[in-house]
């Protein structure tokens, strides 16, 4: 059976910067992976590579073995492929739930739209959601008003009520405390086996809390793939990135 | 936020009594001003909800305008016989324009005046929308196109009237609407349809279509990503927006007996962008408050003091935008939106 | 005259209005690529230049007065340019839409000022007699073309003015600042670059050279309070078709402007011409809605 996801040496060239050189990378259907590096190393490109804001130079991409490089964005987020932005991409003025409604709608017809009701079970799917999330006694308000953790679940929450099969998640994490930051991986642990995820992130705690089989990139390219343990154990990975990221801690 | 009921009511009974209430010269201004106002609407729909600015919404008042006009100017004359409306005579026109002939039904003339403009505007921002230009962009384009309309009704002489455009009304179906009378039905026509046209776009506001255009508005590509098509939502509101602002330049003919490319221009057009920055652009009934106020204040100003009241406008636009982005509607109600909002990156071609 | 002669004279003056179109549009192009606004009273910028001709003429009359006219137009424009970049736009510059709007309401109190100081009707500035001259073919298939002296003079300020803009751009500290800030402004400001006085200081040289524009505008006609109005609805749909922030981008989409439409008037009227440019451009995005230079870079995708 082919992967759910296959990159194929993929090359992004930004006027003469590879932000991303002969990237190959596979995904497996409900599985979790995790893709850390240094800033700049390629990981936001990466995503937007996937979800096709950003054409690769070279190289091609496969979804549930279809080749998605050259399909317009909307065309791959229907193919089931939905991305978590690293700045909360949140409809601020809406509240919390109609966020949840636009993103879980089925029927996306516009013409549709022209009705104060919503399907039942939309709502009911909506709701369950919300609870994941934690967000219930949010639930009007609108997101603008949300904390910076309750955005970020909000967003996660989101990108899972489009029941897309992948689910690119990036830096779900930026701005959190400790505490939101373990709540986050709790969160994430438990859509797997329902979704395939990917997580972008450069916090080695959380990494560490999701403990999955890990990916890291260095200046556009792919470093070391292995468990979390190995990346620790790595020398090469210790060298470029893990040594950085204690300098910054410290 | 929606005003109370008992407000509302009010406001709805003194609207409907207001022909026995003031005069009949502030009555004819009231009118014209409510007319104006079905324009308000529609910027606020398209503005305050879906962030689209358009700074040519005089031309679909223009078109709803000048739709009545000519079938007016056709009313009573002998058009088998070769008649012609009396500027055409002077500019020495030798048989009716083919264009005009199809003025010559009062009621075919009536649904040109929705439809012209709505389909109008649907091709245009449809043309415009589809390759995601939007916000600055798609403001200095509306702009180009109001300049574009006046010119041109302007330069079309025997068309269009010219620079005087078209006036000397008497009868509409038969039906004088020059007495007394008729600008009493007239205005109760207008209020009916603006109480109308602010209950409908309450409704289209509640419902998952306003849900979605807000949507739009906040993040266009964030709904892209979620798989939807922003695309219609947008033109959808542009064309509401475009049989509004038709409608409201047709009443208004009524109500001045004059439509000109004075009307329907670049300043006009962004005159109607104030009324609803004025009034608020997140509201409804700012919008057709702002609508009366800044009109009754043109009115007052510049009868008093001419040069005063482009200094005034010019302030008006100044201090609105920087101190009170919410307009006079902001200032009654606890934002549903937090200011930061306000604020927010606006997306052009990506 | 011959036919040939003919076309090539609109060419020429195709041209010509080109160069004005990229002394107006120029400075609403780098501003609008820095700060993503766009300055509705640039248009009284070009008016305030050809007052500051006329007024300077007063006081220096003579061959000369023109070539004094040029930097005072500029300095004063970009004077203008500044106290407005700091009370209105800076403050509204998170707000492109109402940045519009404020700046409209500016170019209404501008314009009425005028009105109020000059008169409705406008001044006259007359050329300088080195200016009065026409460059006249008489043999050839260029027979019958004349050429202006008034309109080569522009072509010559324009291609001065684009040619140090470009210089300062690509050659100067403060053009890379403007490259950097353009790129990806909070990257710049991290990096030390003053992104403020960068964009007050690019949004001043664009009215200033708004104003050098007005001088210019001046020699062509009389100056009137709406001047600037008959310019600037070309200058915006040169920022449109030129894409963002982009120099040669500007030049050549006021070219096309300037071209298209010298040359559809030898067969059509000026409005009917005006509505034709629209269309020309409506169609133009659909094929390139990023403009004629596209600018690929993170900064702008987000």
């Amino acid at each position: 059976m082919s992967p759910l996801l296959a990159l194929e040496n993929v090359t992004v060239d930004f006027d003469g910067f590879k932000a991303l050189t002969d990237v190959s990378l596979t995904l497996e259907a409900n599985a979790l992976r995790i893709l850390i590096g240094p800033n700049g190393a390629g990981k936001s490109t990466l995503c937007d590579t996937i979800i096709g804001r950003v054409r690769p130079t070279a190289g091609r991409i496969l979804f549930k073995g279809e080749a998605i490089t050259a399909l317009p964005e909307q065309e791959i987020v229907k193919r089931g492929i939905c991305r978590k932005f690293q700045t909360p991409g949140i409809l601020p003025s809406l509240s919390v739930m109609e966020n949840l409604l636009v993103s879980g709608r089925k029927n996306r017809a516009w013409w549709r739209a022209f009705t104060t009701a919503t399907p039942a079970q939309e709502m009911a799917r909506a709701e369950e959601i919300l609870e994941t999330i934690g967000l219930q006694d949010r639930r009007d308000v609108p997101a603008a008003s949300l904390a910076h953790g309750e955005k970020q679940w909000l967003e996660i929450g989101m990108v899972v009520a489009t029941d897309a099969d992948l689910l690119l998640l990036d830096e779900p994490t930026a701005g959190m405390g400790p505490q939101d930051t373990q709540r986050t991986a709790e969160l994430i642990l438990s859509l797997i086996g329902r979704h395939a995820v990917l997580v972008i992130d450069h916090d080695m705690s959380f990494v560490e809390a999701l403990n999955g089989f890990t990916t890291v990139l260095h200046q556009g390219q792919i470093l070391k793939e292995g468990s979390v343990a190995e990346i620790r154990a790595d020398a090469a990975v210790e060298a470029v990135y893990l040594g950085r990221a204690k300098d910054e801690v410290a | 936020m929606k005003p109370a009921l008992p407000i509302t009511l009010l406001v709805l009974v003194l609207g409907a009594a207001a022909p026995w209430l003031i005069s009949a010269y502030e009555l004819s201004l009231l009118g014209r001003f409510l007319a104006f106002s079905l324009v308000a609407l529609g910027i606020m729909l398209t503005w305050g909800e879906g962030g689209i600015l358009s700074l040519g919404q005089g031309v679909f008042f223009g078109l709803g305008g000048y739709a009545l006009a000519m079938h007016l100017k056709l009313e009573g004359l002998d058009i088998a016989n070769g008649d012609m409306p009396d500027f055409m005579t002077w500019s020495g026109v030798s048989a009716l324009p083919t264009l005009w002939r199809f003025f010559v039904n009062p009621w075919l003339s009536l649904v040109y005046v929705v439809l012209v403009p709505g389909l109008f505007a649907a091709f245009f921002g449809w043309l415009v929308f589809r390759r995601r230009i939007g916000g600055v962009y798609f403001a200095l384009i509306t702009q180009a196109l109001a300049l574009a309309f006046a010119t041109l009704l302007v330069s079309q002489q025997a068309l269009t009237g010219g620079f005087n455009g078209l006036t000397n009304f008497s009868t509409f179906a038969g039906y004088d609407i020059t007495s007394q009378g008729a600008a009493r039905v007239i205005y109760l026509i207008t209020f009916m349809l603006v109480v109308a046209a602010y209950f409908a776009l309450r409704w289209l506001l509640a419902t998952r279509f306003g849900t979605m255009l807000r949507a739009t508005r906040d993040g266009e590509n964030r709904i892209r990503f979620l798989g939807h098509n922003p695309l219609p939502y947008k033109v959808v509101a542009f064309t509401i927006a475009g049989s509004l602002s038709g409608i409201g330049g047709a009443l208004f003919t009524l109500h001045a007996g004059v439509i000109s490319p004075a009307l329907v221009g670049v300043v006009p057009s962004i005159e109607m962008v104030v009324w609803v920055a004025v009034g608020g652009r997140g509201v409804l009934w700012g919008a057709i408050a702002g609508t009366l106020l800044v009109n009754f204040a043109k009115d007052e100003i510049s009868s008093a003091l001419p040069s005063l009241w482009l200094y005034a406008l010019g302030a008006l636009f100044v201090l609105v935008v920087s101190f009170l982005p919410g307009g006079i509607a902001g200032m009654f109600s606890n934002p549903r939106l937090p200011p930061r909002l306000l604020r927010r990156r606006q997306e052009v071609v990506e | 005259m011959h036919e040939s002669a003919f076309l090539i004279g609109q060419v020429f003056n195709g041209i010509s209005v080109a160069s004005l179109f990229v002394m107006a549009a120029l400075g609403l192009a780098l501003s609008f690529g820095l700060m993503r606004v766009i300055n509705m009273a640039h248009g009284e910028m070009l008016m305030l230049g050809g007052y500051l001709a006329y007024l300077t003429l007063l006081v220096v009359p003579g061959p000369l007065g023109i070539l004094v006219a040029m930097p005072v137009a500029f300095l004063g424009a970009a004077f203008l340019g500044g106290i407005l970049e700091l009370t209105v736009i800076h403050r509204l510059s998170t707000r492109p839409l109402d940045t519009l709007l404020a700046t409209w309401g500016v170019s209404l109190i501008l314009q009425q000022a005028a009105r109020n100081l000059f008169g409705a009707i406008g001044v006259q500035v007359v050329a300088p007699t080195w200016l009065d001259h026409t460059i006249s073919f008489s043999t050839g298939i260029l027979s019958g073309l004349t050429l202006p002296d008034t309109r080569l003079f522009i072509l010559l300020v324009a291609a001065l003015i684009l040619g140090g803009v470009a210089l300062l751009i690509n050659k100067t500290r403060l053009g890379l600042y403007v490259r950097a800030v353009n790129q990806d402004r909070p990257t710049a400001a991290a990096l030390g670059v003053n992104a403020r006085l960068v964009d007050l200081t690019v949004f001043a040289l664009g009215t200033g050279v708004a104003g050098l524009a007005g001088v210019i505008l001046a020699l062509l006609g009389p100056v009137t309070p709406t001047v600037g109005q008959s310019y600037i609805v070309p200058a915006f749909l040169v920022v449109i078709l030129g894409g963002l922030g982009s120099l040669v981008g500007t030049t050549i989409a006021s070219l096309m402007v300037g071209l298209f439409t010298a040359l559809i008037e030898i067969y059509v009227d000026v409005s009917v011409a005006q509505v034709l440019l629209l269309v020309f451009v409506i169609l133009f995005i659909q094929i390139r809605p990023q403009g004629v230079i596209a600018v690929r870079s993170r900064a702008l995708e987000g």
